[in-house]
């Protein structure tokens, strides 16, 4: 059973549902040629963004990776900013100057999704510190996936991160692939979450395609951290729908995988299924949570389409604060 | 001559090298790709932009090795084998991550030779793509070979176009030194007449894609075919320039610079990245300190801005020098 209340579930399954149109929606238009540069889609692993980030208030942080829409949208971030900034506004929640790889909210606690893998985890330890000296009750958490896992500055972020007994949370998802390569070739001792443990963390797993199993290993390791027992780790499993990023041919993947997820492993499915036999929501109000999210996706790609675009004065603005 | 694109050239080279010394291999992140993938197609991916490709299916998963994201392993590792007697050829994906593994680069790398008093080799080359032009924002931008040819110990290669490329590659895989090569974004699909057969390219040794007598212009990597652009506009206003591409950074061919500013009078320097400690700094100062009573102008130097590469479409082309912005600084000498 669930201590969640109707209207904590009814935002689960609306973040969780939002984060799966805009990805959907990103696929077809990014298809046009509208949109430029490197987008990864999340679609897939929603349930792993949401368990965890329900946790979590505006005052807690998320460092996020290259794959950060699904993370951002969990954390609450302005979806129509969001979609502003895939298409390069000035709108858009970096004015256009960061794009995809780059959504960031730090007033909302999220700390940029990040270019660079294994980039984010030595900075979620930074901010849990700030944590610990403001004695502010807040945790921090990166998201990492299993080719992050292979990183250095992971291992050495956790390895701080239990050293200074930060409240950081080291979020793994395991999707089983790296760009074009598979997680059994490319992690040597597959068992990742091992690693983590072997630093002296305790480890949280989650079936990454269950809200409910995630939210609960996140509940247990957000807990540690916030009441000041050190770091933690949440490990979740979960393939993703669509290519590393857009234009991906995705030859390395088998022909059905990706077709034997959605009909067997689909964490809005389960999250239905699952409310529906335990009698815990009527399936009506998710229908109408359907229909919002998509009028609200379809608007967030109407402004964008027409939202202002940046000149040649914008380039040089931000660089600094003073110069 | 067969007309290819500078990624087929690229993939060609390194066929030839491969063929020539057993010794060599490439390492890098998806340089095979599938490995440990469901459908088991090994080799799937040659490389994000398919210059690897088609190599381990010719020459085996021994000498292909696909690696785990691990930037510092991969240089550290190649770095090792070279000093153990193979020629490795690492992949850093893109030019930003040298971030992630500086220390192997510049500490490790660069300093082997000089600090184990000239007793010791490390022939390895290091490719990787550089450079705007994909929207790929500020941290898989930047062109970094600026920063690179800081170095003492490195040897810099730049190329522009298909040809080139092919040449300096060669070059680069039987250079007994350290040897860093950036590959644009733009310059994968750039098409000229490329031989079949293997040729190298000497270093330090610029090409003159356009000879002319009122202004030199020097210009690196993919500004050179930008650069051309704006001294082919310029034709019609009864201007012709010297247009130098070094070609490689490090080492640096100033003889030709240094002749042509004495036959023009005029610099221009063009280059994509930011200003400040750059190429176009180390060619005005050069010419400078060794050309100064040829110049009958002050010299110009046309780059990026002092800012990190933005992501918008119109904020990137804003942020890159355009062939206008070169051809206004010819002008400017010209006055
Ligand atoms: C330092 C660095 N190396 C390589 C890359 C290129 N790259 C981007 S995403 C990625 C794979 C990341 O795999 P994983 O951490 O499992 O995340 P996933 O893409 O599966 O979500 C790679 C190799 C990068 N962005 N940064
Ligand atoms: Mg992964």
């Amino acid at each position: 059973m669930t201590n969640l209340t109707e209207q904590q579930l009814v935002q689960a399954y609306r973040r969780m549902k939002t984060i799966r149109e805009f990805e959907e929606r990103l696929h077809i238009e990014i298809a046009t040629g509208q949109i430029a540069g490197f987008t990864h889609l999340y679609a897939g692993q929603e349930a792993i963004a949401v368990g965890v980030c329900e946790h979590l208030s505006d005052a807690d942080s998320i460092v996020s990776t290259h794959r950060g829409h699904g993370h951002c949208i969990a954390k609450g971030a302005d979806v129509l900013k969001m979609m502003k900034e895939i298409w390069g506004s000035t709108e858009g929640t970096c004015n256009g100057k960061g794009g995809s790889m780059h959504i960031a909210e730090v007033e909302r606690g999220i700390l940029g999704a990040n270019g660079i893998v294994g980039g984010g985890p030595p900075i979620g330890v930074g901010a849990a510190l700030a944590s610990k000296l403001k004695k502010n009750n807040t945790v921090a958490l990166s998201f990492g996936g299993d080719g992050s896992s292979n990183q250095g500055t992971t291992f050495e972020a956790m390895n701080m991160a239990v050293c200074l007994k930060v409240p950081k949370i080291f979020v793994m998802e395991n999707n089983g692939y790296s760009e074009n390569t598979g997680a059994s070739y490319s992690s040597g001792g597959i068992d990742i979450a091992a690693r983590a443990e072997s630093f002296g963390m305790p480890v949280f797993k989650a079936d990454g395609s269950d809200f409910f199993s995630v939210y609960d290993a996140a509940n247990k390791a957000i807990e540690y951290s916030r009441r000041g027992d050190g770091p933690s780790v949440v490990y979740a499993t979960m393939m993703r729908y669509f290519g590393h990023f857009e234009g991906d041919a995705q030859l390395y993947r088998a022909k059905d995988e990706v077709k034997n997820l959605r009909e067997t492993s689909d964490c809005l499915d389960n999250f239905r299924t699952r409310v529906s036999d335990d009698k815990l929501l009527d399936l009506a109000v998710l229908d109408a949570v359907d229909d919002e999210v998509l009028a609200l996706i379809e608007q967030s790609v109407q402004d964008a389409k027409v939202a202002p675009r940046g000149t040649l004065a914008d380039v040089t603005k931000d660089v600094y604060i003073n110069y | 001559m067969p007309i290819k694109t500078a990624r087929d050239a690229l993939n060609e080279a390194m066929f030839h090298e491969f063929a020539r010394d057993p010794n060599v291999f490439a390492i890098g992140e998806d340089i095979a790709g599938g490995r440990g993938g469901s459908s088991g197609d090994i080799g799937c991916v040659g490389g994000i932009f398919g210059v690897t490709k088609g190599l381990v299916a010719e020459f085996g998963e021994e000498r292909v090795i696909d690696t785990p994201i691990s930037e510092s392993a991969i240089v550290g590792a190649a770095a090792g084998a070279a000093l153990s007697g193979m020629r490795p050829v690492a992949e850093i994906m893109f030019a930003d991550f040298f971030g992630v593994c500086l220390d192997q680069v510049m500490n490790q790398v660069a300093k082997f030779r000089y600090m184990f008093g000239g007793k010791t080799k490390c022939p390895l080359v290091i490719r990787c793509n550089t450079g705007a032009g994909y929207s790929a924002a500020a941290q898989h931008s930047q062109t970094m070979y600026q920063m690179m040819t800081a170095i003492p110990g490195l040897k810099v290669v730049v190329p522009s176009n298909a040809y080139d490329a092919k040449g300096l590659l060669i070059s680069a895989i039987q250079d007994d030194d350290p040897v860093l090569f950036f590959e644009h974004k733009l310059l994968y699909q750039s098409e000229c007449e490329v031989p079949d057969e293997a040729y190298a390219i000497p270093f330090g040794e610029a090409a003159m894609p356009r000879e002319g007598e009122h202004c030199t212009v020097v210009a690196f990597g993919q500004m050179v075919n930008v650069a051309a652009q704006a001294i082919d506009s310029l034709a019609a206003e009864g201007i012709t320039c010297d247009l130098i591409d070094p070609r490689t950074t490090s080492p640096l061919d100033e003889e030709t610079i240094l002749e042509s500013v004495e036959a023009t009078g005029r610099l221009v320097v063009v280059d994509e990245s930011p200003p400040r400690c750059g190429l176009t700094a180390d060619i005005a100062g050069m010419v400078a300190d060794k050309g100064f009573s040829s110049l009958r102008a002050p010299i110009k130097q046309v780059t990026a801005p002092h800012s990190p590469v933005p992501f918008a479409a119109e904020l990137e082309a804003a942020y890159l020098p355009k062939a206008q912005d070169v051809a206004a600084a010819i002008r400017e000498t010209l006055k």
